[in-house]
């Protein structure tokens, strides 16, 4: 199990996204009503917030996937409604997603998938476009030998590294994160912490993740945000949120799949 | 984003003391920059040639894989020639970095070699086999509709009435104005030419019993095939198809249901009754539109052109049309549920499968019609 880092404290970080009073919805359903959320450099804010309650529908309000109806959002200090076609190319070569069923074209290699935004992006000589690959196929872990292959002949968590090896090819500052251990066993799911960590460390990645993993949260998580009712019930480290007496947080946290969590972990 | 494009470029100072060459790096080393980055690392390459070399990261602004990767490919490099570089001041990050981006080689995947005269032959031999496995697959698959066919024949609670209907509804009901539309205008046409070439002969009445039997025995069919293979045969790939994909033929199997009773049996059921109502209705609608050519180009009043069609038209020749839509119906439902059983894992190959199914349905059609026109012309319908 990974070591946790100390909490860094809030003062003195800047703010690298930021959500004021965002609201979304479809039809006649509102899912978001209002919601304020704070993201810091450098952190890795873990999302939580039952299903159906609008977590993947956040992160699809940032990323521009889905239109919000009032509030803003600023990523890297700029307003994301605010900027022109060229600008918003810009920004997106400052965040990575990995979508939760990794979303690889299924067409091309891993090799070339993961190419697709550099070539798209950067002006880069053949040959540092495949060692740049490799190297990014390698720092998340799968075998050269999977750079060849189809994303139909990889294993759900392959499928994940590759995604996220992806995600990561331009350097991002910010990386997305949609339910990243759904699907894999434990130890997978464990392992796959352990890499989001290593890779945040060593490229000061600021990371979103959506999830639903208590090992996650407890083990790799510096804050964490629970969504409830279209707005942030509660944020703050692992402890703040042990504390909390909101009765779904409570559930949620000290719920038998908690509780035996907390055991194995502590 | 708020600084100026001038402190973002990669820049090196290089200076030499006796055997040692320092290069001192400032600004932004990254990706954005990778022309000019692996620029300036040739020259320090270059100029760091028979000499120990040092790499002051001091003034480095930002280093991302890409600026880490050349760097530390080049100290590779030159340790290969026998040379010493460092890194020295390099921040914590950039360290871990460093060592994280640490230069290794990636073999390439060995290419083999062939000659081209062999990859045709290999091609060939592959497209007849492929021909031949096509067709035996075709055979068996016929077996195993008409055995589900017996089995809901035997057990009619097993017979899904909805799906059919639903299928019917997609199939004929829907394709009605596109197949009335296409066949008005080919017996327009059809009629105006007659009519333009009949007349040196003084035979323009005579374009009516062209009409009548060229689109009764042969065109009526053959369009109507042709459009349902393109619009429901290619739907059926793609539904099949995408079901495969996702393990929802699996879902079935596990759940004890037969996909060829569920998904196939219906829809091919549909198409066989679809397929001669949408021949009459085609036919009926070239017959309108030859009708009205040859009134605009020929002065056949409607009177007319109905008096001679009743005489130049029997039953049969309405029959031979009528008898084949079954058949054609056949073979587009068998082509396309074989063709989206096939499809594999990516969306690149569903794409061919949907392809290939129109294709091979169409040919087939157009085959069979050929084969038809030997059968009756032998017995003498």
């Amino acid at each position: 199990m990974l070591e946790r880092r100390p909490p860094v404290s809030t003062q003195d970080r800047d703010v690298i996204i930021r959500v004021r009073g965002v609201e979304v919805g479809f039809g006649d359903r509102t899912i978001l009503k209002g919601l304020d959320l704070d993201v810091y450099r450098g952190e890795i804010l873990g999302f939580v917030g039952a299903s159906g309650q609008g977590k993947s529908v956040l992160t699809r309000a940032i990323l521009g996937l889905v239109p919000k109806r009032a509030g803003t959002i600023e990523v890297l200090g700029e307003n994301l409604d605010g900027l022109s076609p060229s600008e918003r190319r810009m920004m997106e070569r400052h965040w990575g997603v990995l979508f939760q069923q990794g979303a690889l074209f299924s067409a091309l290699t891993v090799k070339q998938n993961v190419q697709v935004p550099m070539r798209e992006h950067l002006n880069l000589s053949e040959r540092l476009l495949d060692e740049l690959a490799m190297l990014k196929i390698e720092m998340v872990g799968l075998n050269p030998d999977a750079a060849d292959k189809l994303p139909s002949e990889l294993s759900g968590g392959m499928i994940k590294r590759a995604a996220l090896a992806r995600a990561l090819a331009l350097d991002p500052d910010i990386v997305f994160l949609d339910e990243p251990t759904s699907g894999l066993d434990p130890i997978g799911a464990g392992d796959f912490d352990e890499l989001i960590a290593t890779l945040q460390r060593t490229l000061g990645l600021t990371v979103f993740m959506v999830t639903h993993d208590l090992d996650s949260l407890y083990t790799v998580c510096d804050r964490i945000a629970a969504l409830g009712d279209g707005k942030i019930l509660a944020e703050g480290t692992i402890e703040a949120m042990l504390a909390s007496d909101h009765p779904w947080l409570r559930s949620y946290f000290h719920g038998k799949r908690a509780r035996s969590v907390m055991a194995g972990g502590a | 984003m708020a600084q100026s494009t001038l402190a973002q470029e990669p820049e090196v100072t290089i200076e030499r003391a006796g055997n040692k060459v320092t290069a001192a790096l400032a600004g932004y080393w990254t990706a954005e920059h990778a022309r000019k980055v692996e620029a300036l690392v040739g020259e320090i390459a270059a100029e760091a040639d028979r000499s120990n070399l040092i790499l002051d990261l001091k003034g480095v602004k930002r280093l991302d894989t890409l600026g880490a990767w050349v760097l530390d490919r080049t100290r590779h490099e030159l340790g290969e020639k026998g040379l010493a570089s460092d890194f020295v001041n390099a921040s914590q990050e950039q360290h871990i970095l460093l060592n994280e981006v640490a230069y290794r080689g990636f073999q390439e995947q060995p290419q083999v070699r062939r000659s081209r005269f062999v990859d045709f032959l290999v091609d060939v031999g592959q497209t007849v086999t492929g021909a031949g496995s096509d067709l035996v697959r075709g055979v068996a698959f016929l077996g195993e509709l008409v055995s589900a066919f017996i089995r809901v024949v035997l057990n009619p609670r097993r017979f899904r009435g909805t799906a059919v209907i639903n299928q019917l509804e997609q199939i004929a009901y829907r394709g009605v104005p596109i197949i009335v539309l296409i066949s008005f205008l080919v017996g327009a046409i059809v009629a105006q030419q007659g009519i333009f070439q009949l007349v040196k002969f003084g035979a323009t009445p005579f374009v009516v019993d062209l009409i009548g039997i060229l689109v009764m025995r042969e065109l009526g069919v053959l369009l109507t095939s042709i459009m349902v293979a393109g619009r429901s045969g290619s739907a059926f790939t793609a539904e099949i198809g995408s079901m495969k994909m996702r393990e929802e033929i699996d879902a079935l199997r596990v759940m004890g249901l037969d996909p060829i009773e569920v998904l196939i049996l219906p829809r091919i059921l549909a198409l066989i009754i679809g397929l001669p109502l949408l021949t009459f209705i085609a036919s009926i609608a070239a017959l309108l539109g030859g009708g009205v050519t040859a009134w605009i180009y020929g002065d056949i009043s409607p009177d007319v052109f109905l008096t001679r069609l009743k005489a130049s038209i029997a039953f049969n020749t309405f029959m031979v049309g009528i008898i084949k839509a079954p058949f054609m119906a056949m073979i587009i439902g068998i082509i396309a549920t074989l063709e989206g059983l096939a499809v594999q894992g990516s969306a690149e190959s569903l794409g061919r499968h949907v392809t290939s199914s129109v294709v091979k349905a169409i040919f087939m059609v157009i085959v069979l019609d050929g084969l038809f026109a030997m059968f009756f012309a032998a017995i003498r319908y």
